[in-house]
Formats: structure tokens, sequence, C-alpha cells
């Protein structure tokens, strides 16, 4: 088999364990989109409104503009992060049904794939709400936003990677709560997702600039704004980077897990 | 032109082995199994059979030795292997969030076979199963004996050519342990080859073809099953229960007896006739006891020890 073939093969395994797990989504579709829509409005309309009053502009925008960008990638963050850890962790241990897709031709790697591919689509979807509720609020600038979609996808790829890569070392679902606390919580906390980080010590910054939620955000943030995107390929670069580095090690420990 | 017959034997090792924390799970196993065979392992628990299933689709590495499954080594070439074998694991893990009918459409995608013709099979097979009626009813709706049916079903869903059984009648009643039996003779009919492994020695002695006893990774026996009562065992045993010692020194005197052996309050007298002992007891007062032919458990008992193993 050529290598062209092969790819194609991988992908098209992995699309049928993605085309699983949209199946199950389209059966309860109807509540988890409600938490979709309902979430971020509330964030926004609250916390735009309430605090937006006291802060005033921000960057140039108001403050309900600037948090909106946040919470979309906060959004996406957090999609994909219970996906990778709390869905993944049900169907690789929980319900076995990885051990049932492993005893067709589907290998493991085609496994952590296609639920990586699903983790992201889960945070298109929820990002895709978001944007619906912002273009409402008036706090989309122009057409380009679309191309938010994209990087809510990236973001998804590059945080259910990392959210799988704890998932391999899962015992219990107890476990990610470390992961989400001393990792997730201080990222959305430091990443400018609430205020610029421009007011932070250096030291701060620079931890903040090494984690991928900063990255996504600054690409988020002049697309909702219409303003012009600096270092592009630097962010979308660190989101890969840290996207396929997890899912390399993930796949490697979950085969070990597994397969022995 | 050519016809091409799977190749046979259509599972061969040679020497394979297996260590988990140094301690030798499957030990330098010799096993051949030719296509069409029905094929049963025994063993108490730890005895490696599970693990030798696993290595069989590649799911579980192999520390040493060489494995073909369909002409085809091993584990370099599992997937393709996993096209061609139908496996029906120990535990159900059928998918909960779908229907009866789903859980067989979407393992069939995961072969990548087309939706027209998932929609034959599916038919066919939720009528070999006999759950037609079940067809759109949720996996939690259904029986245990249902649910291992339906495991065998998503099975046989890219039409396999070996199918692994690991314990299929595990904790079912009678009716649905008979109904398991009727479909994987009728499997067994349309050529397919079977390896199940199984703690009912009813099953294996009913089912299969041949068996092999395994234990500590090793086998002890391999046999057709009425050969294995033949060769391993004396013809009968005579149980005893609860008798007192004089009885027992007693019955011991039979010129016939081959083998005794006690375990808690039961006495085993294995021999041809026993005639001698079966008078005595006839004659005494103590009516606690069972002479019957020796079967597959006798043998299984002898080989693998009555102690437990855990």
């Amino acid at each position: 088999m050529n290598k062209f073939a092969g790819t194609l093969l991988f992908l098209s395994r992995s699309t049928s364990i993605w085309s699983r797990n949209i199946r199950v989504w389209g059966k309860l579709a109807g509540p988890s989109l409600m938490g979709n829509f309902a979430d971020p409005l509330m964030y926004l309309i609250v916390l735009g409104y309430g605090l937006g009053r006291f802060v005033g502009q921000v960057e140039g925008m108001t403050y309900m503009a600037f948090l909106a960008s946040g919470v979309i990638c906060t959004s996406a963050v957090n999609s994909a992060s219970f996906e990778g850890m709390y869905s993944a962790y049900t169907r690789m241990e929980v319900q076995q049904t990885w051990l049932g897709m492993l005893a067709t031709p589907i290998g493991v790697a085609e496994v952590v794939f296609g639920e990586i591919l699903w983790a992201a689509t889960k945070s298109v979807i929820s990002v895709g709400a978001i944007l619906i509720v912002a273009a409402l609020l008036g706090l989309v600038e122009n057409i380009g936003a679309l191309m938010i979609l994209p990087v809510a996808f990236l973001t998804g790829l590059c945080f259910s990677s990392l959210a799988l890569l704890v998932t391999s070392s899962a015992k219990s679902y107890d476990f990610f709560l470390y992961y989400t606390t001393l990792f997730i919580t201080p990222m959305v906390l430091l990443s400018g997702v609430f205020f610029p980080i421009d007011t932070l010590p250096s030291l701060v910054q620079w931890v903040a600039k090494v984690l991928p939620l900063y990255h996504a955000i600054s690409l988020v943030r002049p697309l909702m704004t219409g303003g012009e995107i600096t270092s592009v390929f630097m962010h979308v670069f660190i989101l890969i980077a840290f996207g396929s580095v997890a899912a390399f090690i993930a796949t490697c420990k979950i085969k070990k897990r597994l397969i022995k | 032109m050519n016809v091409i017959s799977p190749p046979s034997p259509i599972v061969k090792s040679v020497k394979l082995s297996k260590l988990y924390n140094n301690h030798q799970v499957v030990n330098a196993l010799n096993l051949s199994i030719d296509a069409g065979c029905f094929c049963g392992i025994l063993g108490p628990n730890g005895a490696g059979k599970t693990t030798t299933l696993r290595m069989l689709v590649g799911h579980c590495p192999m520390d040493e030795g060489e494995l073909s499954v369909l002409g085809l080594a091993m584990p370099e070439n599992a997937s393709l292997v996993r096209e061609s074998v139908g496996i029906v694991p120990q535990m159900d893990n059928l998918d909960p969030d779908f229907t009866v009918k789903e859980n067989l459409f979407v393992y069939g995608r995961f072969y990548g076979i087309g939706s027209e013709e998932l929609k034959i099979r599916t038919k066919e097979l939720l009528e070999f199963a006999s759950l037609e009626e079940k067809a759109d009813c949720k996996i939690s709706e259904l029986s245990g004996g249902m649910k291992r049916r339906l495991t065998l079903a998503r099975a046989l869903i890219n039409k396999p050519k070996i199918l692994i059984l690991d314990e299929p009648t595990t904790g079912l009643d009678p009716q649905a342990r008979q109904a398991i039996w009727q479909k994987l003779r009728e499997l067994k009919k349309q050529g397919l080859t079977l390896i199940l492994t199984t703690h009912y020695m009813e099953e294996a002695e009913r089912l299969c073809d041949r068996v092999i006893v395994m234990d500590q990774g090793e086998v002890m026996a391999d046999s057709p099953p009425k050969e294995l009562i033949r060769d391993e065992i004396e013809s009968h045993v005579l149980e005893v229960h609860a008798a007192s010692e004089e009885l027992v020194a007693r019955l011991k005197q039979d010129k016939s007896l081959a083998r005794y052996e006690k375990s808690g309050d039961i006495h085993f007298f294995y021999g041809e006739k026993l005639n001698e002992a079966l008078d005595r007891l006839e004659q005494g007062e103590h009516d606690d006891f069972l002479f019957r032919p020796a079967n597959l458990e006798d043998v299984f008992i002898k080989l693998t020890g009555r102690d437990l193993c855990e």
C-alpha cells in the first residue's frame, strides 16, 4: 500500500469514529446546544454589562466585545477538554467502546485521532453558537469573523489532544480535577480572557505567552473586531505544536494501556 | 483457475510466550488450528486463555515466538487479520447510546462497509440473532442473553472467517445458553472456524471438535472431548459424601480402584468397575454416594488440580 492510500485509509477510519460520536451527539443535541447558547450568553450579558460600566473601553473596544473573544476561546477550550477527558474516559474505560472499535481493523492511533477530530468539532459547534449570540448583540465587526470557526477547530484540536494525554493516565474521573484546577483555570485567568495581560508582571506574561490559549485569543480578538492580526504563523504554529506533541504521546500511552 | 482456499492451519503458533511482571502467562505455546474446526480452550482462571486469544488479534504484544493467523504473520498484520476475524469479548461492550440496529450499523462502518450493504447485513443478522423485534430497542432494555446474541451478531457483521469467543455464555441462564449454542452450531455448519474459551465443561463437550486444556500458560491436553475422557481418565467415578474413615478404608480395598482423591468431605474413587466398593456401599447404611461415568470435568480437575486457582 502506498503512502497516499495509507493516509486515506487512516482518515476514513478516524472519520468513522467521528461519525459514531456525532451520531450520539445528534440524539442529545437539544440540551447540548442549549448549554452552548445559554452559558456564554449569560457570561457576556452579565459580565459585559455589569463590569463593562466600570471598565469602559479596553484596547480600543467595548468591554463586552473584548470579553466576547475571550469567552469564545474559553468555550473552545472547555468543549474540547470535556470531550477529551470525561467523554473519552467513559468510552475508554467505563463502556469499553474503544476496545470494541479495536476489535475491527481500526487501530489505537485512528481511534485517538477520530476522538480529537470529534472534540474539535464540538469546539466549532459551541463557538458557532456564541458567534451567533455575539452577532445578535452587535459585537461582531464583519463577515471576516467567520474565520474564527477554523481557529476554534484548531484550538479544539490542541486542547482535545492535551485532554486525551491527561485521560491516558487517568484512573478515575476525579483525576481530571487536577488538570482543570491546576492548568485550565489558571490558564484561562492569565491568558487575556477577562483583561489584557500587559497589566500582569512580566514573568507572568511570559508564562501566559507560552501557553496555547493566549495564541488562540490573539487570533480570535482581531477577527471579532476587524483589527489587524499579527504573527499569524507563530500563533498557529504554537497551537499545532502543543496539539501534535500531546496527540503523539497520548497515542503511545493509550496504546500501552489498551494493548497489553 | 486456482481455487483459493483458506490457509491450513488457519492459526499457527510456535513457542508463543507472554510475560506479565516476570510471570509467564503463556509459556512456549505451540498451537495449530485447522480451518473449519470448532476449538475449545479450557483452563482455570489465569491459565492464559484470554491472553492467547488477545494475541491472535494483536491486542496483546507477544514476548517470544511466532504466530500466524490466516497465513499472515502477527502482530505486523493485526489490522488486516481483524478484517476477517469476529470477536465476542468476555465483557459486553455494546454501545449503550445506540439501539440494537444502530449497534450493528455503526460497527459495520468501522470496517468501512457501505451503508447499502450494511442495511442488508443488519437485517440478516437481526434475524440470525432472533432480535428482529428488538431492532429499535435500547441496549439497556435487553436481557443478558439478548445482549450476548447481539454481541455475536455484531462480531459477524464483517463476514469473518474466524470467530473468537471469550466465555460467550458466562452468566446466562440455561435457555439463553442453549440459544447461543444453537447459533454457534449453525455457524460451524457454514464453515466458520470457531475458537472459544469457557469454564463450562458441558459447553466444550457438546460443541467442540477439539478441546485444549491449558494451565499456567501451557497445554496440558489437546484432543477431541470424547478421546480426552477415554484416554486421560478412568471410565467411572464413585463419589462418596461424608463417609467415616473406616468406610473409606474399606472401600479403598476394591481391587479395581485406580485412583483416590479427597476434596473437603467428598471422597472420589476412580476406576473401571469398582464392583466391590459398590457392593459394600449397597449393603451398608451409608447412602450418600453417586456412581457415574467420568466426564470432561473429571479430566479437567485431574489435569489442572483441585486447588482454587486464585
